[in-house]
């Protein structure tokens, strides 16, 4: 599993890799997991419907994150209002 | 003898240091002053393009990864994303009574697939408040990616922390019903197989029937 972070000026960073089924590994998951929902990072994992669609889920704990997650992104969370330019 | 000259070297060392040490210390708080200067210069004109460039190849790299193949072609061709509506009647999907314009660093925009009409701007940002580079900004495709993730996971979550205006607040609605009708023209284009037949099936509504 990958946690990555969309940063401004850079795209996706790595926070961390591991494999849920080595405990050491998903310990150092779960701390990054925490370290970016304390800075107040939403966390979202892609996936997929059963019809084939593809979709995504917020989740706000390691525990909800599936174990065959292969990544989960975190973004800053949303914030009401945008720039004022016109299209 | 050797104490006594001993002795007057410390003496002029210290003479010369309490001579010396007003003007060091001016000369290291200007120095201070100019490096610190041009640090904020620099903050203020960070910007670069070719490190934009970068991440935006990445940010499209991770959208691709994430959304149908045929929703990054959409946004590939046309520049924005469209996502079907969850909350209404109809439920999500190609027969939804309401769906989302996706821009980046842009309102999300409501409409009516059947009529085209438009509904609502929803003013959603996500600003990294961290600014690692000065700003806040992600890259346009994380700004899509964040968008498309947070609405098609937690559409009412979304939608209750945007900023709701009636449409033409940000985006010129002219400009959203001509990209109503290129996503139309786009679907039929790519739902064509090549003798000119349509490949979804004659009770396929696309999303705006001109």
């Amino acid at each position: 599993m990958k946690l990555l972070r969309m940063k401004p000026g850079h795209g996706e960073i790595v926070l961390a890799e591991g494999d849920v089924e080595v405990p050491e590994q998903e310990r150092e998951l779960i701390e990054a997991f925490r370290r970016e929902l304390d800075a107040g990072m939403w966390a979202a994992v892609p996936t997929g419907t059963p019809g084939g669609r593809r979709e995504a889920e917020l989740v706000k704990s390691f525990a909800e994150v599936p174990r065959e997650a292969e990544r989960v992104i975190f973004f800053p969370r949303a914030a009401g209002g945008a720039p004022g330019a016109t299209l | 003898m050797a104490l006594a000259l001993g002795t007057g070297a410390i003496l002029l060392v210290v003479l010369l240091w309490e001579l010396v040490r007003p003007t060091l210390k001016r000369a290291v708080a200007r120095g201070r002053e100019i490096w610190s200067l041009r640090r904020g210069a620099s903050t203020l004109s960070g910007y670069d393009p070719g490190r934009e460039r970068r991440a935006e190849q990445r940010a499209r790299a991770l959208l691709r990864s994430c959304v149908d193949e045929r929703d990054w072609a959409m946004y590939r061709d046309l520049g924005f994303l469209r996502v079907w509506g969850g909350l209404g009647e109809r439920g999500r999907g190609e027969h939804a009574s309401y769906a989302y314009l996706i821009y980046p660093h842009k309102p999300l925009v409501a409409y009516v697939p059947q009529t085209g009409a438009l509904l609502n701007e929803y003013c959603v940002a996500f600003p990294d408040l961290s600014r690692p580079y000065g700003s806040s900004r992600l890259p346009d495709s994380d700004d899509v990616l964040a968008k498309w993730m947070a609405l098609t996971a937690d559409e009412r979550r979304l939608v209750a922390d945007a900023n709701m205006h009636l449409p033409g607040r940000q985006i010129d609605p002219g400009r959203v019903r001509r990209d109503l009708l290129r996503l139309t023209r786009w679907e039929q284009e790519r739902d064509r197989d090549p003798l000119g037949r349509d490949r979804r099936g004659s009770d396929h509504a696309a999303t705006l029937h001109t």
